[in-house]
């Protein structure tokens, strides 16, 4: 059983541009879903996340579960209900955050065994208590709880992953107690080795579950090796069903992924850079904290037509940032803006068959001396977009590796 | 800007000082008439603490258009020319509709520093340190942000000061008032000029005496909530509101309890800033008192909240865990209309700024909604009843402490 309808409007070659139904959502794929941790995106009201196209957040199970508890936001209604959000929810297992949060976190067959970061206590995360837990939220789509190693990390512990995040997928699909109300996906592990994400990828499509995360990416992997695992899942996971790239929030490499066919991204980046003073703008990351921006009269991004750009200078934010909450707010607001955009320039020129134009002026923005790097280069070739205009005619090897246009 | 005073004590013999009027900002700025008394809201750098613009919608208009702002707030950055050359505070605010009131303090971040004060200019502790502020500085200030109504630079000093310091204040005071009317460009009109004398009844009159000889568009009083007590208050407050014009708006700085505002509403101030919502706010109280104070029978109050002192909740308090019930049934603003205790609750505990961003959405609303009570009382000639029984109910309440705790 399902609960989503995934229609694909457009294609361009691997790339494609959906209408994701959710129970609580009409989402238009590519998306980017910001992190919302524990009930609320920081620093942004409701009506703001709509205001700026928002159509999906992402909350931490394991957070959620510690505060307020599983227990009261089932009594609540759920998560929607309390905080109040009339789109769609994604919620993670839980398992990642301990893994990454606590170090003191082993994984044993059972599960991710941890200690209490509240009384110190020994405590178990079975696949079985992460889908009830995820039941208890309420989420729209909700995680496989899965084995979650570094990707650096090489060797047998890769392999044993792999297989035991397998055999967690049924367990997760045992425990699921509202498969018509939420979708549960799984999640591809198996590092970066091709064979180890073949096996995992056609062990979850044998489940048929209503949607595939790509997982153990995005965890320090050089980029040739990320984009490759990702090229790889995308072209054997199911044509009908939605691709999730887990932990990818860059903006470059969300329009590669989407190029590979990848449907849905999520990233605490956008937020995070902005409580640091960052501002994402179509040439990159532009730093509100510099002094230079004291005295520049421009909006942080002329071209952006959110509430931010249209009432507030860099001058004015510059005085804000890092010292003032007003100054996280403003910026979370127009990374975020910026972030909607970008999954609604991708939807839309797919839609309107002009992806590969799209994706040449991004890049031609991103990076206007022609230095893209080798492996977008590479990337785009499986992809079949022609980005040989965007790339300077010789490669420059003493700043790494780039792409030479033919 | 243009100020009219539409009933007295004359009027209404229930209102003793009281009074209500209206302020016409006029061209330039929020351009709809603004009824007294007033809240400014409170800035830190030109914006409520956490809300932007889009923020400030569910606020009722038009008193949401009146805000205090600092121009110390501003002695970092951005410089005085890059705010001259956006256009000024509205203009970089995005608040081109918006009606800005300016004193130089702002009782959070800039405090005046009287000890470091000197014949030169007054001082200031702010977040960069301590600034000594010359009339010519502070014109400048001035010139850039193009507020709407400002008060000249004060020399502010506590309740505890000699009488030799007190007198110098109110000397330098006047001084710094026509050297702000010297170098002022608009020539007095939206100039409001500066009273202090601290617990000194003499030398209160005499600072208003003087200010009221000037060209100025209305009074700015300082020196309160600087160490006086709260008995000692009415006295001051009333040989200042006697010694000025009744004609011209009267401003006052310090009050900030709900109070603290009735004494200076009692004694005729027409416009009051006030920190308290920020420190609310930020301590994670809600304001709950009711608004329809006239029709209340103080003593027949439910005092049904626990954890309360029965004008605000602290939604910290794990009673709030699972109340599902806004802040205050019907209140009309973002928070209420949208969002749980338990879920503000749940915000406090662990530290989301969203917390403070519907706290203080919340709060603003209900004082706004406070002063508009005191306008309506003031209107059917009943301030003095309406006084009397918000007091009460704050003392019918300290007697049942222990049911309120
Ligand atoms: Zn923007
Ligand atoms: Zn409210």
């Amino acid at each position: 059983m399902m609960a989503l309808r995934f229609e694909v409007l457009g294609r361009f070659n691997r790339a494609r541009a959906a209408r994701l139904t959710l129970p609580h959502f009409v989402c238009q794929t590519p998306l980017f879903m910001p992190v919302g941790t524990q009930g609320t995106i920081k620093g942004l009201t409701n009506d703001q996340l709509e205001d700026i196209g928002c159509q999906i957040i992402l909350g931490n199970t394991y957070h959620l579960a510690l505060r307020p508890g599983a227990e009261l936001i089932d009594d609540m209604g759920g998560l929607h209900k309390f905080m109040n959000w009339k789109r769609a929810l994604l919620t993670d297992s839980g398992g990642f955050q301990m893994v990454s949060l606590l170090h003191l976190a082993d994984i044993t067959e059972n599960g991710v065994t941890f200690q209490s970061p509240v009384d110190g206590k020994p405590m178990l995360l079975t696949p079985e208590e992460s889908i009830q837990i995820q039941n208890k939220i309420g989420a729209d789509i909700i995680m496989a709880l899965d084995d979650v190693v570094k990707t650096t990390i090489t060797g047998p512990r890769i392999e044993e992953a792999m297989y035991r995040t397998l055999r967690w997928i049924d367990r997760c699909i045992a425990a699921h107690q509202k498969p018509g109300t939420q979708n549960l996906f799984g999640i591809v592990q198996g590092g970066l080795d091709p064979t180890l994400r073949d096996i995992c990828v056609r062990g979850l499509v044998d489940r048929n579950l209503p949607g595939y995360a790509i997982g153990g990416l995005a965890g320090g992997e050089d980029k040739d090796s990320f984009w490759r695992v990702v090229a790889q899942c995308t072209a054997a996971l199911p044509e009908d069903k939605p691709r999730y790239v887990m932990g990818v929030g860059y903006p470059l490499d969300i329009v590669v992924c989407s190029a590979l066919g990848a449907d849905m991204y999520d990233c605490v980046y956008p937020t995070r850079t902005a409580r640091f003073g960052s501002a994402l703008v179509p040439e990159g990351v532009l730093k509100l904290t510099h002094q230079v921006m004291s005295s520049d009269e421009r909006p942080i991004d002329p071209t952006c037509t959110c509430m931010v750009c249209k009432n507030y200078t860099r001058a004015y934010i510059h005085c804000l940032v890092t010292k003032d909450a007003m100054g996280s707010q403003l910026l979370s607001y127009h990374n975020l803006s910026y972030m909607m955009r970008l999954s609604k320039d991708l939807h839309m020129s797919i839609v309107e068959g002009r992806f590969p134009e799209f994706v040449q002026e991004f890049l031609r923005v991103q990076f206007p001396k022609g230095n893209v790097p080798e492996w977008v280069c590479n990337a785009m070739e499986v992809a079949g977009i022609d980005i040989s205009s965007c790339c300077a005619p010789f490669s420059t090897s003493s700043e790494g590796q780039f792409c030479k246009s033919t | 800007m243009r100020f009219a005073v539409s009933s007295s004590s004359k009027a209404c013999s229930g209102n003793g000082r009281a009074r209500a009027g209206v302020l016409y900002p006029g061209s330039g700025g929020a351009s709809a008439s603004i009824e007294t008394p007033s809240l400014l809201i409170s800035t830190r750098k030109g914006l409520p603490t956490f809300m932007s613009r889009d923020l400030m919608a569910s606020l009722p208009l038009p008193h949401s258009r009146l805000l205090h702002v600092s121009p110390l707030n501003f002695v970092e950055c951005p410089s005085m020319k890059t705010i001259s050359s956006i256009g000024g505070l509205h203009q970089m605010l995005g608040l081109q509709d918006f009606f800005f009131v300016a004193s130089a303090r702002d009782s959070v971040q800039s405090l005046p520093e009287s000890g470091a004060t000197n014949k030169l200019g007054a001082s200031f502790e702010t977040p960069s340190g301590r600034r000594l502020v010359k009339p010519s500085d502070y014109m400048e200030m001035i010139c850039s942000l193009k507020p709407n109504l400002w008060a000249s630079l004060a020399d502010e000093v506590p309740a505890w000061v000699s009488e030799k310091r007190n007198k110098a204040s109110v000397d330098r005071t006047i001084r710094w008032l026509d050297d702000c009317l010297s170098l002022d460009e608009a020539g007095g009109t939206s100039i409001l000029g500066s009273i202090v004398g601290g617990s000194n009844i003499e030398e209160r009159k005499r600072c208003a005496i003087e200010a009221a000889m000037r060209n100025v568009s209305g009074f700015w009083i300082g020196g309160f909530g600087q160490g006086e007590s709260m008995e000692e208050r009415p006295a001051l407050l009333n040989i200042v509101t006697d010694s000025l014009p009744k004609e011209k708006l009267r401003y006052v700085s310090g009050l900030a309890l709900p109070e603290e505002v009735l004494q200076g509403v009692a004694a005729g101030i027409d416009l009051f800033d006030s920190t308290y919502i920020y420190h609310l706010t930020l301590g994670g109280f809600a304001l709950i008192f009711p608004l329809d104070i006239l029709e209340n029978n103080s003593a027949n109050q439910q005092h049904s909240d626990i954890g309360s002192d029965c004008t605000k909740i602290n939604l910290r308090a794990t009673i709030y865990r699972k109340d599902t019930s806004p802040i205050v049934d019907n209140c009309t603003c973002f928070t209420c209309k949208n969002h749980t205790r338990a879920y503000i609750n749940h915000l406090l505990n662990v530290h989301e700024m969203l917390a403070q961003i519907l706290l203080e959405i919340h709060n603003t609303r209900h004082y706004m909604g406070f002063f508009q009570s005191i306008r309506e009382a003031i209107k059917c000639g009943k301030f003095d009843t309406f006084r009397q029984n918000f007091i009460d109910g704050r003392r019918a309440h300290i007697t049942s402490a222990a049911v309120c705790l």
